[in-house]
Parts: structure tokens; C-alpha cells; sequence
């Protein structure tokens, strides 16, 4: 390979970049799974409470989201802004 | 072969990809484990819904940290560099990376299984919502303690200056320190949350047992932690120590192999104490009477579980001083 100096940067950063989504992906997705799991679990216990019970999964969920957005923010400084 | 310039500054940036990848991991699966619990607590009474919430979001704030320590040291990273002149320093920056990121995987981990529990808890037992938040705070905050160590690794190679220090072996004590710390940190953030789980669920089951609960969980808590700690010395040890120039292999795999030893060694019986500490915990917020046999027999069995976690100690003290 013909690798230059700016090059192998690139290269790194790419590099990661994908390193941080892809692995600051594997949390969130089997979190809030668990908690969406959970959420059915309860409405299968009490159907008449599920507003209540799909508002406080998406709120936890959003909580286990942040997490993954920090991942999104740092992989996308990684591919433009560096 | 590559400007100097040019390879420190690619290692920063993938020491930054690995810091927040790796990071994001234990934060978001113990939050998501809190969330869940909150569904199911409210699945019992759903007219306390503000109270769950509230303590949810407790919990899950404390979960976070770790990811938030892991983005400061990613930002850092991409940001931070100045003008390198020495190739050695593209291996503090990776090492730093790997120390952040993965003391966090457990330490995310093991601070949102409490939080579950206290959702739970207050719901079974509202009356002590207090002591069972308090027990919370308590364990959630212990089991953030490894991921503070990583974090001190993390500053460490950071901030200190190595430019002085041989490319061979340099490269395998700075990477080892990161190492070190960071896999010896997964097994024992696990197993502290494991036991601070049972302590809240104990405390809200039985509020009377309040104090021996809190105690026997605090011992157990503090035992789970030798592993994390003896990972934070061998990478103080790597980081800290005279190197001479060498490149013989020999002399870059002895560091790395002491770090590998110290790192992955600390994942076992960190969980393992950790469980022990729960079961113990969970009987005596059952049987407050039993409180002294109960301790006793924990740490007997935290004591032999310990066993190979010290032998992947002394191998690491052996690569690093004798060989």
C-alpha cells in the first residue's frame, strides 16, 4: 500500500470512527430491548395502564440512547471534522 | 517511514474511536436493565409513576458518568494534541483509549442493576423509599470506582509527559498500562452491582435490617474491589518504572504479557466475589440473625475465590520485575 503522511490519518480516523458506532452500538440495542421487553411484560400484566407504561419505556429508553448518540457525535467528528 | 506528526495524531483519533466505543457500552445496558425494572415495578402500582420515574432517573444519572468520563477522554483526544515530536507518543494515546473505554463496560453495568432494584423496591415497600434510595446511592457509587481508576490511567498518559521514553519497549509499558487497568475493571464493576442489586432489594424487602445490610453489602463491595485495585497497580507500575532502550521481542512482550495478565485475571473473580457479596447480602436482609455466620462463610468463600486472581498477580509482578 502506498500510504502518505495526511493519508494515514484519514485512514485512522475512518478507522475510528467505525471502532466507536460500531461498538457504542452494541449497549443501546440490547438495553432498551430489555426495557421494551419489560414494557410488554407489563402491559401483558395491567393492559389498561399502557400510556403510562410505553411513556416510561421511551423515556428510559431515550436515557440508554444517549450514550449511543455520544458514539454517533464522536464518529462523525472522526469523519468530517478532523 | 510516516511523519511523525502523522502517526501520533492518527493513534489520538483511534484511541478516541475505541474510548467512547467501548465506553457506551456498560452505560447503556445497565440504563436500558433500569428501565425494564421500572416497567415491571410499575406493572405492580402504577399510581406511583413519579416516584419510580424519579428514582429511575437517579439511578440511570449515575449509570451515565462512566460514559460521560469516557467522552471527556475521547474529546480530549481528538482535541488535545499539540505538535509531537516523538513517534513513542501515538501509544499513550491508544493506551489511554483502551484504559477509558473498557473500565467503563462494567462500571455501567454494575451501576444500573441497583438502579432496577431500587424502582422495584420502592414500589413493594414504599414506606422506606428513603433507606432503599440512600442504599442505592451508596452501592451505585462504589461501583463506580473502577471506572474512575480507568479514568486516572486515562489523564495519566495523557498528561504526562513520555517523549523521553525508548519507541522499544516504550511502546508495550504504555499500552500495557492502558490495558491493565481497563480490563481489570470490567469484572469488578459487574460484581459490585451484582451485590449493591441485593442490597437494595434487601433493604426494601426488610427496612429493619437497614444497617446490617448496608454493612455486610459495603465489606462486600469493598472486597470485589482488590481485583480493579491490582489491575490500577501493575498499569502504575508500567507507567512509572525506568525503561532502557531493548527492542529485543523479549523485552516489549514481558510488559504487555504482565498487563494481559493483571487485565484479564481481574475479570473472573471480580464477578465471582460480586456474586458471592449478593447471595450473602440477600440472606442477611433475610435472616438478620444469621448476620454473623452469613459473614463469616462470604468471606471464606471471597478469600478462595480471590486465589487466581492473586496468581495472575504474581505472574504480572514476575514478568515485570524478575524476568
Amino acid at each position: 500500500m502506498d500510504i502518505g503522511g495526511p493519508d494515514f490519518i484519514k485512514g485512522m480516523a475512518f478507522l475510528g470512527a467505525g471502532l466507536a458506532m460500531g461498538l457504542g452500538a452494541i449497549g443501546p440495542g440490547v438495553g432498551e430491548g430489555f426495557a421494551a421487553g419489560k414494557a410488554c411484560e407489563a402491559i401483558g400484566k395491567r393492559p389498561e395502564e399502557a400510556g403510562l407504561l410505553t411513556r416510561t419505556m421511551l423515556v428510559g429508553q431515550a436515557v440508554s440512547e444517549s450514550t449511543g448518540i455520544y458514539s454517533l457525535v464522536i464518529a462523525l467528528l472522526l469523519l468530517f471534522v478532523v | 517511514m510516516w511523519e511523525t506528526i502523522s502517526l501520533v495524531t492518527a493513534s489520538r483519533f483511534l484511541g478516541a474511536g475505541l474510548a467512547i466505543g467501548f465506553g457506551a457500552i456498560g452505560a447503556a445496558l445497565g440504563e436500558g436493565y433500569a428501565a425494564g425494572l421500572a416497567n415491571e415495578a410499575l406493572s405492580y402500582r402504577p399510581l406511583k409513576s413519579g416516584d419510580v420515574l424519579k428514582n429511575m432517573l437517579v439511578g440511570q444519572a449515575i449509570a451515565e458518568s462512566a460514559a460521560i468520563f469516557a467522552l471527556v477522554i475521547a474529546i480530549l483526544l481528538i482535541f488535545g494534541g499539540g505538535e509531537p515530536e516523538h513517534a513513542i507518543l501515538a501509544w499513550p494515546a491508544i493506551g489511554s483509549g483502551l484504559a477509558m473505554g473498557l473500565s467503563a463496560i462494567g462500571s455501567g453495568i454494575g451501576a444500573g442493576l441497583p438502579a432496577g432494584a431500587v424502582c422495584v423496591g420502592i414500589v413493594r415497600q414504599p414506606a422506606s423509599a428513603n433507606k432503599t434510595l440512600t442504599t442505592m446511592l451508596i452501592g451505585s457509587a462504589v461501583c463506580q470506582t473502577p471506572a474512575i481508576f480507568g479514568m486516572v490511567i486515562a489523564f495519566l498518559l495523557l498528561f504526562l509527559d513520555f517523549s523521553q521514553l525508548p519507541l522499544y519497549p516504550g511502546w508495550a509499558t504504555l499500552l500495557g498500562a492502558g490495558l491493565a487497568t481497563g480490563i481489570a475493571a470490567i469484572g469488578p464493576g459487574v460484581g459490585n452491582g451484582l451485590t449493591a442489586m441485593e442490597g437494595v432489594t434487601g433493604v426494601a424487602r426488610n427496612p429493619g435490617t437497614y444497617n446490617d445490610t448496608n454493612r455486610t453489602m459495603l465489606v462486600g463491595l469493598g472486597i470485589a474491589q482488590s481485583t480493579a485495585i491490582y489491575g490500577f497497580l501493575v498499569s502504575l507500575m508500567l507507567l512509572f518504572q525506568t525503561v532502557e532502550p531493548n527492542s529485543a521481542l523479549v523485552a516489549s512482550m514481558a510488559p504487555l504479557g504482565a498487563a494481559c495478565a493483571a487485565g484479564f485475571g481481574g475479570i473472573g473473580p471480580g464477578m465471582g466475589i460480586g456474586y458471592v457479596g449478593a447471595s450473602a447480602v440477600r440472606w442477611v436482609a433475610r435472616r438478620p440473625t444469621a448476620t454473623a455466620t452469613l459473614t463469616r462463610t462470604m468471606l471464606v468463600g471471597m478469600a478462595v475465590t480471590e486465589s487466581t486472581a492473586i496468581y495472575a498477580l504474581i505472574v504480572a509482578l514476575l514478568l515485570l520485575i524478575v524476568v
